[in-house]
């Protein structure tokens, strides 16, 4: 070979290199602006609001006064709404991932349950709002109630606990579900005691993810008409008397977290955005902590299940 | 025999093995019962969808009693709840088209290129950690995303275009554009993970960087899964409402210049909500007809990425 070529080669590789390394340092940069939002969005929300995070706003109701206003009636309103939502996601979520998983016949009928799932997954969530606007709102009379959003939430959600569940099944090896049927278990005995302990971890980190997302959903509680200046508590589910349960709270109204940010931010007064950026911080930190604990879990299970 | 019937089985043998067989039959039935149970569990699903459709289209019908369809289409104002009423549907979709432009331009680029990073460049360690905490982006609330569009983006956008109004779309629709990049960038990384390892192997033999086989094969290789990627990105831009409601103002406004504010679809229907409507108004309707619209484009963007990663799975 004459020197020539070699020496273009030489440069060729040279080049191809250089190019190789530029795009190296652009994917850690887009990676970096990614992140960077993220870090930046969360510095800045706690710079902001530090000044308003204390016990008094944890404790104090909305005020036409942006100093004494606080979230307490919008997170109690977020924990019973998400109680709602979990009581009617999880069985309901459960219960079909454990049959589409593990009872399912192969015909059109279980194809079409599951395009139907993974459609209504991908249904934005206002479009939710709409169908409890029209449904329960207004249909089934239940009003703009901690009720009607519960159920909304869960309806949103379900799809997610669905996917989860059967992605958590799916994670048990054959081997087991034989084993059990060997030994004489029906097949309800062999996904109650066999499969679900295995799979629980899975489908729990699935329900984590899901209410996460519940509790910082905004859109549909909007469009159920849900008022976002609620100075009083609902009623205490728990009484002095006989039964000592009350369900009197499920038709209260009420407010949530993302409300409560929402209404703050399109205020013009600075005062408020403060509140805004407080009412952010503790909204980010619910829904980053249940992710975390979301990815833990996840870890955990692929760490200590070996099959 | 160790069996818990044996002292049943000495005494009357013949009414034990009856007893078996009713304990069985029992057994059965409540097989079948808990199996109809879980069935009705994954068919509410199906029903779900039916009342979404039921709702939507019974509610928006008495519109269309009033307002032509090709009024609706046509019109380019959208003004319902004022006297004189227009219901020109165009101009919601333009707002929604531009905030989802500005959106993709940001999400595209960034997630397919963090996509490659991670697929082919990433050492395993650093892509374990590395997702997870990019997924988180998408799982932040979305009004939190609002307020940082609203009262932060916004500013530092007027830094260097001192003319832009507090409500934009550009704003809104670059943040929608961060907050979309994990959705891109997962799925486009598992698609080109999914391209077998003989193929790059091939193409290294022959000499090719990382790069030029990130680029001229697997990406090829993987065309329909980033497809998909991309289209599950426009299905989230399109349907995103929180960000937009807060950060581009929600005056129907028919322009697609992104350095205007506009209403979406999605936050025109939070603008009406937000206000006291009677329920048999004529703008009560309105919203349920805009929501229609939506669900109708999710709908075809849903069905195009499913036809898509179903086709991108059975290559291999």
């Amino acid at each position: 070979m004459t020197p020539a070529p070699t020496a273009d080669l030489r440069k060729l590789i040279a080049r191809h290199r250089l190019v190789e390394q530029v795009f190296t340092i652009v994917g850690l940069l887009a990676l970096l602006v990614g992140l960077m939002v993220l870090l930046g969005l969360f510095l800045q929300l706690a710079v902001t609001g530090a000044p308003r995070l204390t016990a008094e706003f944890f404790t104090s109701f909305p005020s036409r006064i942006a100093e004494k206003a606080g979230i307490l009636s919008a997170w109690v309103g977020s924990l019973l709404v998400m109680l709602v939502t979990a009581c009617t996601a999880i069985p309901l979520g459960v219960a079909a991932g454990v049959y589409l998983e593990e009872y399912a016949p192969k015909n059109w009928l279980t194809a079409m349950i599951e395009i139907n799932v993974m459609n209504l997954a991908g249904v934005p969530s206002i479009i939710y709002g709409l169908l409890a606007l029209g449904l329960f709102v207004y249909q089934f009379g239940f009003g703009q109630s901690i009720l009607s959003a519960g159920l909304t939430l869960a309806l949103l959600i379900l799809p997610i606990v669905i996917v989860a569940t059967r992605e958590a099944l799916r994670a048990v090896p054959g081997s087991i579900r034989e084993a059990a049927y060997a030994l004489g278990a029906t097949r309800w005995q062999m996904v109650s005691q066999h499969i679900a302990p295995y799979s629980a971890g899975g489908i729990l980190t699935g329900v984590i993810i899901g209410l996460s997302r519940a509790i910082g959903e905004t859109a549909p509680i909007i469009t159920i008409g849900a008022l976002t200046f609620i100075a009083f508590l609902p009623t205490p589910p728990v009484t002095g008397e006989f039964p000592f349960l009350s369900f009197q709270w499920l038709q209260d109204p009420f407010t949530v977290m993302p409300i409560q940010m929402f209404n703050w931010t399109s205020r013009p007064e600075e005062a408020f955005q403060l509140n805004a950026a407080a009412a952010g911080v503790v909204l980010l930190v619910m829904t980053l902590a249940m992710n975390a604990l979301a990815i833990w879990l996840r870890y955990r299970i692929r760490r200590t299940i070996k099959w | 025999m160790p069996n818990p019937m044996t002292a049943a089985a000495a005494a009357t043998p013949r009414p034990a093995a009856g007893h078996r067989l009713v304990r069985r039959r029992g057994r059965q039935l409540r097989e079948r019962f808990i199996e109809g149970l879980l069935f009705l569990a994954a068919a509410s699903s199906v029903a779900i969808t039916f009342a979404i459709i039921a709702i939507l289209v019974g509610e928006s019908l008495p519109l269309f009693k009033e307002v032509s369809l090709v009024d609706f289409l046509t019109d380019r104002q959208w003004t319902p709840l004022f006297d004189d009423a227009h219901f020109g549907i165009m101009t919601l979709i333009a707002g929604t088209a531009t905030t989802t432009a500005v959106a993709l331009l940001v999400a595209i680029p960034l997630g397919t290129v963090i996509a490659i990073y991670l697929s082919e460049f990433a050492s395993h360690r650093l892509r374990e950690t590395v997702k997870p905490i990019l997924e988180l982006l998408g799982a932040v609330p979305t009004v939190v995303f609002g307020y940082f569009a609203l009262l932060i983006v916004t500013p530092l956008l007027q830094r260097f275009y001192p003319d832009l109004p507090g409500f934009n779309m550009l704003s809104a629709g670059l943040v929608m554009g961060v907050m979309i990049i994990p959705y891109v960038s997962s799925v486009s990384e598992d698609a080109m993970r999914a391209v077998p390892m003989h193929l790059r192997e091939g193409s290294y033999a022959m000499g090719a960087t990382r790069l030029q086989t990130a680029v001229h094969v697997v990406m090829p290789a993987a065309l329909s899964g980033l497809a998909a990627a991309y289209i599950l990105g426009i299905s989230r831009a399109v349907g995103e409402t929180m960000i937009v409601a807060v950060a581009a103002g929600m005056q129907p406004n028919f322009t697609v210049n992104p350095l205007e504010p506009a209403a979406t679809i999605s936050s025109f229907i939070v603008q009406v909500c937000l206000g006291d409507l009677p329920h048999d108004s004529l703008g009560y309707k309105t919203i349920f007809a805009a929501g229609l619209t939506l669900m109708l484009f999710t709908l075809v963007f849903n069905i195009l990425g499913y036809w898509l990663r179903k086709r991108f799975r059975e290559i291999y």
